[in-house]
């Protein structure tokens, strides 16, 4: 059955009006800049703060308080209780919720197997690495068997090298779980690799949704753009000239009308010391704003009409001699640009 | 190197120090060594030991059973108020005892304002009897318990909590089972505070239960009493007393203040 929630939360400077419907087996991303609402609408789900309406299977859930809602939590830095067992971490939910310690044990030790842990059952918490300990709250989460679980940031309390090992391994307990998932994340790639589809949250509102390939082909905002790393603007088509609403003229290939988003990748962008000559181009003057080291690429911030991110290599870099301030010709092929309807 | 110490800190440093300690020494120099071992073991001395030891005890229990849900309230309740709360909590703490006292047998003395329907309905009367001792010393004794819970439960982290009502506890079993247990710390050496507090408690004890020996005749109110009529018994039960305190100060220091 599908899950619907509505969640409508009033805070003084701050309101988060987000609806929800995610599919048994399926997993959501809910992605979004900090302070977009992201955990405020983990915690309304979770029934950790009010105005976080459930309903599915035609129950609803509203005003239910947390102990009283069919939910798992995987927090942020996990809050495995630390006086306990690894075992009496995970049996916790059901033991509060009524099943006796011999079967609560015998299910938890389960769900430590499931998650490769079952010879960790009778350590401390403060044993584990970050991984395994993300493992263990992965477990208690899913120990009573919830009919939606919540992963707030699952992955942000790790280093980068265990973050790609776990990540995979979450994505393979995600696809065994078939209830419904809400992960809350401001980590693209998490949200990409994990999700099914993603909620865009930008000041406690959805500004777009999608599957990971159309969000990233079609960002409708700066801040997806941004994530997904593209140059993207707004304008008015009028085939094959579009006017930018922050001024400056592009030539695309594809004919369109009326007004469009313009993406293009930063790596389409080459930068010469004097205006090129020749070849059907988008060329124009910029001056560099900012330079930024990348693991094989520079990233150039120019600032020019339109102000355009550009990756070059390492040996234009020297070639050009980039300095803030230079001013530079940029060029961009049509071909490179791609427009889709506002 | 660094220059030397001022003398105008060092001198009176020096004169605080001997301040605290010469007394100490004193009693343990003037202390009737010979016939300690007597003295120690005589009835009297033993009954006031015995008697300090249970009402400390039991005013300690009555402390935990009390303080620390009131603790829990003034750290976790969302109460107005609460800091005018906390503060007439501690009010206690600064209170001389015989002002305690005084306001204990206004309050549960047989004229009092509860004590009269005690004694009416129940036929209980508290001044002057062992229980009313307890009541004196919990009554000192709890607002250092009260502080000490509270300091620990707001330092604790409350998404614990909120983590154990995602799986599904209630407000009781967190408390017993996830809050309680990180801050025990904090209520072990509360209780030990309280304890030792309702051990050396004399001026609200003195007004509201008297003095009768074997009933209400506790420790330091044994010392008092001894100091006219006998000095040498007056130094063994202060030693006892001294080194209770020095126990208890022991204790806190190697497993609770320092871990």
């Amino acid at each position: 059955m599908t899950l619907h929630a509505e969640l409508r939360v009033q805070r003084t400077g701050f309101s988060l009006s987000l609806d929800l419907t995610i599919e048994p087996g399926e997993v959501v991303a809910l992605l979004g800049p900090n302070g977009a609402g992201k955990t405020t609408a983990l915690r309304a789900l979770a029934g950790l703060e009010a105005g976080g309406a459930i309903s599915l299977n035609g129950s609803t859930w509203d005003g239910l308080p947390a102990e009283m809602r069919p939910v798992g939590v995987v927090f942020q830095d996990y809050l495995l209780f630390a006086h306990m067992s690894v075992l009496d971490n995970v049996a916790f939910g059901l033991r509060a919720r009524g099943t006796r310690k011999a079967e609560a044990n015998a299910i938890a030790l389960r769900r430590l197997d499931q998650v490769g842990l079952a010879g960790f059952a009778h350590v401390k918490p403060r044993a584990l690495s970050g991984g395994q300990a993300q493992r263990v709250a992965l477990a208690r989460a899913l120990a009573t068997s919830p009919r939606l679980l919540l992963l707030d940031e699952p992955l942000a309390a790790l280093d980068a090298s265990t973050r790609l090992r776990v990540r995979s391994e979450l994505g393979r307990h995600l696809a065994d779980y078939p209830g419904h998932t809400l992960l809350v994340t401001h980590d693209p790639l998490d949200a990409m690799v994990l999700a099914d589809r993603l909620v865009i949250l930008e000041n406690g509102r959805v500004v777009q949704e999608g599957s990971p390939r159309a969000v990233v082909r079609q960002p409708r905002t700066d801040y997806v753009a941004h994530l997904v790393g593209l140059n993207f603007y707004r304008g008015v088509a009028r085939g094959t000239e579009v006017q930018l609403d922050d001024g400056g003229t592009l030539t695309i290939a594809e004919p369109a009308e009326g007004p469009v988003h313009v993406v293009f990748p930063p790596s389409a962008v080459s930068l010469f010391p004097s205006k090129p000559t020749g070849s059907p181009r988008n060329t124009w003057q910029a001056t560099v704003s900012g330079i930024e080291q990348h693991a094989h690429t520079t990233r150039v911030d120019l600032d020019g009409s339109p102000a355009v991110l550009a990756d070059i290599t390492t040996a234009t870099v020297a070639e050009l001699r980039l300095q803030p301030g230079d001013a530079l010709w940029v060029s961009l092929k049509a071909t490179e640009i791609h427009t889709y309807p506002q | 190197m660094r220059s030397r110490l001022p003398v105008v800190l060092v001198l009176p440093a020096i004169a605080g120090l001997a301040f605290l300690l010469v007394p100490l020494a004193g009693l343990l120099v003037k202390a009737p060594w010979a016939s300690l071992p007597t003295q120690l073991f005589s009835a009297e001395v033993g009954q006031a030991l015995r008697l300090s030891l249970v009402c400390a005890s039991l005013a300690t229990v009555v402390c935990l059973v009390l303080g620390v849900p009131l603790a829990w309230l003034l750290a976790r309740g969302d109460l107005p108020g609460r800091g005018l709360l906390r503060a007439l909590v501690t009010v206690p703490l600064v209170l001389p005892p015989v002002v305690g006292g005084v306001a204990l047998l206004l309050v549960l003395g047989r004229r009092g304002v509860v004590g009269q329907h005690l004694d009416q309905w129940f036929g209980i009367s508290l001044p002057f009897t062992t229980a009313g001792v307890v009541l004196a010393e919990a009554f000192v004794a709890m607002p250092f318990l009260v502080i000490s819970v509270e300091g620990a439960l707001r330092a604790a982290d409350p998404r614990y909590e909120e983590a154990a009502a995602t799986l599904g506890a209630s407000r009781w079993l967190t408390f017993r089972r996830v809050t309680l247990p990180s801050v025990m710390p904090g209520v072990v050496a509360g209780t030990v505070l309280c304890w030792a507090r309702a051990l050396g408690e004399f001026g609200a004890t003195i007004t509201f239960a008297g003095n009768f020996p074997g009933r209400t005749t506790t420790m330091p109110l044994a010392v008092y009493l001894a100091l006219e009529t006998d000095p040498d018994a007056a130094i063994v039960l202060s030693i006892v007393l001294l080194l209770v305190s020095v126990a208890v100060l022991a204790g806190l220091r190697d497993r609770w203040i320092r871990a």
